[in-house]
């Protein structure tokens, strides 16, 4: 458990420290720190109720943090809406609810932060800029007037990205942009992190597969059951140990375990119960031989329990 | 949704191969309006052929004035639909409005237009308590607002019995200011030897005034925003609740509008009408394009669906059939209306 220890004179974009959330007398996230800089990827891992979605919300300002600090380029801050978040240059992209599906995409690339001419919109400078950003950020798309629910997932995510990144985003934080997606569109997904991150960008990614968060992140943050399993550079870490720690490995076997005896009756369950067979050998194999290797088809069996 | 009424265009520079085969047609056939349209000319036509009362000017002339006031609330509750609500109180907040008006200027023996602008006041109120509740609780606000109607229905008839002891209002005719009422609210004029009620013109001033916020101001972007999804409006900073408030006091300020005309027409106010009307303003909003989930409309559809309903409520009439079937034509319209508009859709959207 390394904590970073930062020698950098510059405050971190941004800065949790020790930071908690209780809502009531439940404890969603305890003690976590983290923090992000200009041209940094931070990944926050975590399976399903980890409390990774706790953590983008207080720094996104949907909710606010009730233990410990929240910095913002060195400066204590406490966000009461999203729209505070984004004026500070802190913009969250969503999973599934980064665009209005039936909208142009142009309106939704300026929704909210739509130019006006007078009192009404100035929609030729929109429809331009709109597509001239897409173009920059690699997305040649055939109309911007075409309703964005017609792109793919990954043209979404990438769409919303750029959109951010146009209205001066300092900091993104990125929610789960691969998990819906599948191998080809995650790959352009995380190219469009790169570039983020190269445009001077801090990059909070948060994620459940650590095939997708080894090759573009700087620090790497793990989350299990609201609490931080540890935090560590890229320098400290392997491929493999932030597969097995994100995954598991004793937890992974069990339910292999207990897969394969209820297989005996069950082809379906056999099938998923192998598939667990190769993940968990992948583990016990360490994780050196794959280090830096294209985010691969592993996501196809991802730990979710399945219905007898 | 904004495709056809661009101001401007420039001369398309470097026109993508890609877009070169969307042909004008596909584009057209993307638009709402598309299936009211036809379906308005398609009524026309046959009303045309079956009834020659209706081809006179002057029968036009009451169509369009029966469109218009059904045609005027529906503009805001077509503007609440793409919102991504429901008002079912829009009927009643009609009448409503009428009532306190006229109960107000004739109990108080004050000036017509102190109850005008006490009931504009009690609209956008009732518009506001509509909305508040709907975003403030989350509850659906087709359940909101069918509480709110009951709730009206029930305080029209109480509070008009209460005040004059009858049903229905007091004669506001020689009320101090009735005739400036009139002349706004409910005056007609001739053009070319036809009557035309005024009531068609602020009906159409209210259809461009919605149309261009809609489509050209960073408002109709947010309205359309909200239907379509509030979750992801909200992420962006659009200000959801203020959005879906506004549109539901919009609803009120028409409703107020359309009331104020009740009133000027009549001098008097029946207090149990308007039960009923708030279907027939969604029904123009729906057989208009509009989604009945939101993020998606028109308002010129809206304008389209209300002459429909108007062509065929007096169609009927001119044609001579028995008018004790209007509803089930109303109602084979509407399914008729969203057969065609789902199958345009999509058309549209494989044509992609």
């Amino acid at each position: 458990m390394t904590a970073t220890a930062d020698t950098r004179t510059a405050a971190p974009l941004v800065r949790l420290t020790d930071a908690g959330k209780n809502y009531g007398n439940i404890i969603a996230l305890q003690g976590v720190t983290l923090e992000v800089g200009g041209s940094e990827v931070t990944c926050v891992l975590g399976d399903n109720g980890a409390g990774k979605s706790t953590l983008i919300k207080i720094i996104a300002g949907l909710h606010q943090h009730t233990h410990g600090s929240y910095e913002v380029e060195g400066e204590d801050v406490r966000f009461d809406s999203p729209r505070e978040a984004l004026d500070r240059g802190i913009a969250t992209v969503y999973q599934d609810l980064a665009v209005v599906p039936l909208m142009p995409v142009w309106r939704n690339f300026f929704l909210g932060n739509e130019v006006r001419k007078g009192p009404a919109m100035d929609i030729a400078a929109m429809r331009k800029t709109a597509k001239q950003e897409l173009l920059d950020m690699g997305i040649d798309l055939r109309d911007v007037d075409q309703p964005i629910g017609t792109l793919s997932g990954g043209e979404r995510q990438c769409v919303a990205i750029a959109r951010a990144v146009h209205f001066g985003a300092k900091v993104l934080i990125l929610d789960e942009p691969t998990a819906a997606l599948g191998v080809k569109q995650s790959g352009v997904v995380l190219r469009y992190i790169i570039q983020a991150k190269e445009r001077g960008l801090g990059v909070v990614f948060i994620t459940h597969n650590p095939h997708h968060a080894y090759p573009v992140g700087d620090r790497f943050l793990i989350l299990k059951r609201g609490r931080s399993l540890g935090y560590w550079k890229k320098s400290d870490i392997t491929m493999g140990e932030l597969t097995g720690l994100m995954a598991g490995g004793t937890e992974l076997e069990e339910l292999h375990h207990e897969l394969e005896a209820a297989g005996a009756e069950d082809t379906g369950l056999r099938d998923v119960a192998r598939a667990f067979e190769h993940e968990v050998a992948e583990l016990h194999v360490g994780g050196s031989s794959r280090q830096g290797t294209p985010p691969s088809d592993s996501t196809g069996t991802r730990q979710e329990p399945p219905q007898p | 949704m904004s495709q056809t009424v661009d101001v401007g265009t420039p001369p398309a520079p470097a026109q993508d191969e890609r877009v070169a085969q969307k042909s004008t047609l596909g584009r057209l056939l993307a638009r709402p309006e598309i299936g009211a349209l036809a379906g308005a000319i398609v009524i026309f036509l046959i009303f045309f052929i079956v009834a020659p009362p209706f081809r006179e000017p002057s029968s036009l002339a009451t169509v369009l004035y029966v469109s218009s006031t059904y045609g005027i609330p529906a503009v805001a509750v077509a503007l609440l639909m793409i919102g991504g609500e429901f008002d079912l109180s829009a009927g009643v907040a009609v009448t409503a409005s009428a009532l306190v008006a006229a109960m107000l200027s004739y109990q108080l023996s004050a000036n017509m237009w102190v109850g005008i602008v006490v009931a504009l006041v009690a609209a956008l109120a009732i518009g506001f308590i509509n909305g508040y509740l709907v975003v403030k609780t989350g509850i659906p606000s087709f359940l909101v607002t069918l509480g709110t109607f009951f709730m009206l229905r029930g305080l029209n008839l109480a509070v008009t019995k209460i005040v004059t002891g009858n049903v229905a209002t007091n004669d506001v005719s020689d009320i101090a200011g009735f005739e400036l009422g009139r002349k706004v609210f409910a005056s007609t004029f001739t053009v070319g030897g036809v009557g035309i009620r005024i009531t068609l013109l602020w009906w159409i001033l209210f259809v461009l005034i919605a149309t261009w916020v809609l489509l050209r101001t960073h408002i109709g972007n947010w309205i359309f925003a909200v239907g379509g999804s509030a979750p992801s409006s909200r992420a962006v900073g659009v200000p959801v609740n203020k959005v879906k408030i506004g549109l539901f006091m919009t609803v009120g300020f028409l409703a107020w509008f359309t009331g104020m005309h009740i009133l000027f027409a009549f001098n008097t106010v029946q207090s149990g009408i308007g039960i009923g009307n708030e279907f027939i303003y969604i029904v123009a909003a729906v057989v208009g394009g509009c989604l009945l989930t939101g993020g998606y409309g028109s308002v010129i559809g809206a304008a389209i669906g209300a002459l429909i309903f108007g062509m065929t409520n007096q169609g009927i009439v001119y044609a001579g059939w028995n008018p004790d079937w209007f509803f089930f034509f109303l109602g084979a319209l509407l399914l008729g209306a969203i057969l065609f508009n789902n199958f345009i859709r999509q058309r549209a959207e494989a044509s992609r």
